[in-house]
């Protein structure tokens, strides 16, 4: 026990040099270099979007120069708002930063690893940054053979490397999270006992370390086939262009529960706190959020109802689709019963959590809609599939991913924001959101095919509204940034539990300790000790004053 | 990543001391044992995945074009195989017996038994070599020298043969045994660094865990040779 003298009185942002940050093991610190890398990504991914939007307001192409111009941004938006921004973003920033604040821990288990995990998404997004600049890719995000192997004349391999790279960051973390969850809960802090964002990361991390690999293998193989003109996926060839699409979506798929169950564990923590209501279905969320990791690695055949799999595996792949909605649907109406008769207050993170229940709600059941087969057939490829996973991965997972950032904010930086800014910048998200992608459902369901430069001038209506919303969303997104970063001049006046909630990450001085708990607290209560009429029940000692 | 908990003392001839460094965020030394070989279980779930997709891909061409997987799988190796097959279940258990030294404490042995398995590590990469002489030799290098052989061409003009699932083979091949050698070295790498550490006494403590964790990583790179060498060299050994 001896390590435990080494104490710190300070806080953890204390140290100011640059060096202090490159070289810190500090998980709090980590969590803050992706938050500012992701911030980045998102900024550049955004941009792409931007540009898009304004592309497509006139159904002939005027703002870019060329059709392929068009691809290579739809693609770039597609790699680097997925791989450098959704994946990492709640786990590597919010799951960094609380997870050993949740479950009592001074640090995750293996700290190194976990600094060194952040310098390996460095890397790989220092190569997407590269490609962008030297002339990008044109594959989609996908990278779909034989015309990324064969055909394209872009920058794909250099794509195939950065996404490769990435893979192993996640990996990583993924493997700290589980090891951590397992080996490093304070005393009294049982399965049972972990905050279900704790839940909800560790389901996340199980299909991050089985399913990345995949991936990575799948791109590997992509750039073989690419550098040394052999048949692997190429049926000119002898290969199998469905083997890609196979190995691919097995990742692939699972990758939008690495988004949205961790907006999922973050719903879960400011829906009671924000009520005043101990959760409703404790195990039921948290056994769902396993349920969804492990079925989510059964329904990737539904991307490829159309690429010619046999029918019986449509409908197999089809009918286990519908299977993940029952753990996701049981999340919603736990998150609703929680607020049945709580004293419900609207603050911030509040409307973040709100928004995401109804978004995900759209997303999950048109999700349902394309799960059918037939309606698949008919919608495949349409701005109606662009529409859902909108819905579930901006709608859901950055819903969620802002909500915990407005949450956790008091707790990562000491401030509190301006709330009338905070609440203006939800209902902004909200409304750009919806205005930016629900015409989108009805473009897609008139016909409107996904990935095209021009189109009849039929669907510019619809096509303007949406990108109207854009820019509504866009101002939602700078919002935060700036009142955020603003709130940094002010000095520490949070407090350590503004929110008055009851995890054992509040009962710590905001901003935390450098190693986190001043003494190892002794857990003897669930972490949702709520209760209507006001919870004084809970203060920040540690000790249970409801007994 | 379980060399992160080995601390080097400043000069060669220090003392071990009888304690493992026991990192700032655990508890006790058993908790930190814990972690590092839950750690070490968890990134061989990745790597089996990893192998996973590659030997999903293997049984796709096998299972559309099993004549063809046969054929190209005769014209391997098998004795050269089955030898590296011997050497690397005698590296498992030269390494088996040396986490069972470390457990003793027994550090003469532990520095022998280490020694022989990163040799016999060595001995499979030089067999490896040879067998990939030979296929050069015979042009079965796909992307680089790829040549159908004469009695496969004549075969395939009778029989509903595709040349270029034979080349897929040897692109398989190449793929799986190649990942293969890359992680056999990293675990030779891992074992003498272990074996320098032990050598120069720069433990603190007798580094059970690192060792132990060192092991579990050699066992699994020989378990997927285990399973690599059926699937490639003994689809048809009879004819």
């Amino acid at each position: 026990m001896s390590a435990m003298a080494v104490e710190f009185k300070e806080d953890y942002l204390q140290a100011y040099r640059l060096k202090s940050w490159l070289l810190t093991t500090d998980h709090k610190r980590i969590g803050l270099l992706y938050m500012a890398t992701i911030t980045f990504f998102f900024f550049v991914g955004g941009a792409a979007a931007t540009i898009m939007r304004l592309e497509l307001m006139t159904p002939k192409g005027d703002v870019l120069p060329s059709p392929d111009a068009y691809n290579r941004l739809f693609t770039m938006h597609g790699v680097v708002m997925i791989f450098f921004f959704l994946i990492p973003s709640i786990p590597a920033v919010l799951g960094n930063f609380l997870i050993p604040l949740m479950i009592g821990a001074r640090d995750l288990a293996f700290p190194i690893l976990n600094l060194l995990s952040w310098y390996v998404l460095m890397i790989g997004g220092s190569i997407a940054i590269g490609i962008l600049i030297f002339g990008g890719v044109d594959t989609g995000w996908t990278f779909y053979t034989p015309f990324s192997t064969m055909f394209s004349n872009t920058m794909v391999v250099p794509a195939a490397t950065a996404v490769f790279i990435a893979g192993f960051s996640s990996i990583l973390t993924g493997l700290n999270f589980i090891v951590t969850v397992h080996t490093m809960r304070a005393p009294g802090m049982t399965w049972f006992r972990l905050p279900l964002f704790v839940w909800a990361l560790y389901a996340t991390s199980l299909i991050q370390v089985l399913g990345t690999p995949v991936l990575a293998i799948a791109v590997a193989l992509v750039a073989v086939e690419r550098l040394l003109h052999v048949g692997i996926f190429d049926p000119a060839l002898g290969g199998d262009p469905i083997l890609f699409q196979h190995l691919f979506w097995f990742y692939s798929h699972p990758a939008v529960y690495i988004m949205l169950l961790p907006s999922m564990g973050v719903v879960a923590e400011i829906v009671p706190c924000f009520s005043r209501r101990p959760i409703f279905g404790y195990k039921l969320i948290a056994f769902s959020s396993v349920a969804i990791a492990v079925l989510g690695f059964l329904v990737w055949g539904h991307h490829m109802f159309v690429s010619g799999q046999s029918m019986y595996a449509g409908m197999i792949f089809s009918f286990l689709s519908f299977m993940v909605a029952i753990p996701s649907a049981i999340k919603v109406f736990n998150w609703t019963a929680t607020m049945y008769k709580g004293s419900v207050r609207l603050d911030t993170p509040m409307l973040y959590a709100l928004g995401f229940i109804g978004l995900f709600t759209m997303g999950g059941l048109t999700g349902l809609m394309l799960a059918s087969v037939a309606i698949d057939v008919h919608v495949h490829d349409t701005y109606f599939v662009v529409a859902h996973f909108h819905y579930i991965m901006v709608g859901g997972a950055v819903m969620g991913y802002l909500g915990g950032i407005h949450f956790w904010w008091p707790k990562m930086s000491g401030r509190m924001y301006s709330e009338l800014l905070g609440k203006l910048s939800a209902l902004t998200v909200f409304i750009g959101f919806n205005l930016t992608f629900f015409p989108q459902f009805v473009l897609g369901y008139l016909g409107m095919p996904r990935r095209y430069y021009e189109y009849p001038a039929e669907f510019q209506v619809l096509n303007v509204m949406s990108t109207a919303g854009a820019s509504i969303l866009a101002v939602g997104y700078v919002l935060p940034l700036a009142y955020l970063l603003f709130s940094l001049r002010r000095p520490p006046d949070a407090g350590p539990n503004p929110w008055r909630a009851s995890g054992l990450e509040w009962q710590t001085d905001s901003p935390p300790p450098v190693h986190n708990f001043e003494e190892i607290p002794i857990v003897t209560r669930g972490p949702y000790q709520y209760s209507p009429e006001g919870a004084e029940a809970i203060d920040g000692n540690g000790d249970d004053a409801s007994r | 990543m379980e060399t992160v908990t080995t601390h080097r003392a400043s000069g060669p001839p220090a003392a071990p001391s009888d304690e493992p460094i026991l990192e700032v965020q655990f508890d006790d030394l058993e908790q930190q044992h814990e972690a590092s070989s839950v750690g070490m279980w968890v990134f061989l779930a990745t790597e089996v995945m990893f192998f996973g997709g590659l030997i999903a891909a293997y049984a796709v061409y096998r299972a559309i074009s099993p004549s063809e997987v046969a054929l190209a799988s005769q014209h391997l190796n098998v004795g050269l195989g089955c030898l590296n097959t011997v050497i690397l279940l005698g590296s498992s258990l030269s390494m088996a017996l040396a986490v069972r030294a470390a457990q003793l404490q027994s550090r003469r042995n532990l520095l022998w038994f280490l020694a022989i398995t990163a040799a016999l590590g060595a001995c499979f990469l030089g067999v490896k070599a040879v067998e990939y002489y030979q296929e050069y030799r015979e042009h079965l290098i796909p992307g680089w020298n790829f040549q159908i052989p004469a009695q496969v061409a004549a075969k395939s003009s009778s029989l509903p043969l595709d040349p270029r699932r034979f080349e897929m083979f040897f692109v398989l091949y190449f793929f799986m045994t190649g990942l293969h050698a890359f992680h056999l070295i990293v675990g030779i790498a891992l074992v003498s660094v272990m074996a320098l550490l032990t050598w120069r006494r720069w433990f603190s403590g007798s580094g059970e865990t690192q060792i132990e964790v060192t092991g579990l990583y050699w066992h699994f790179v020989d378990v997927v040779w285990v399973f690599l060498y059926p699937l490639l060299y003994l689809i048809d050994v009879q004819s």
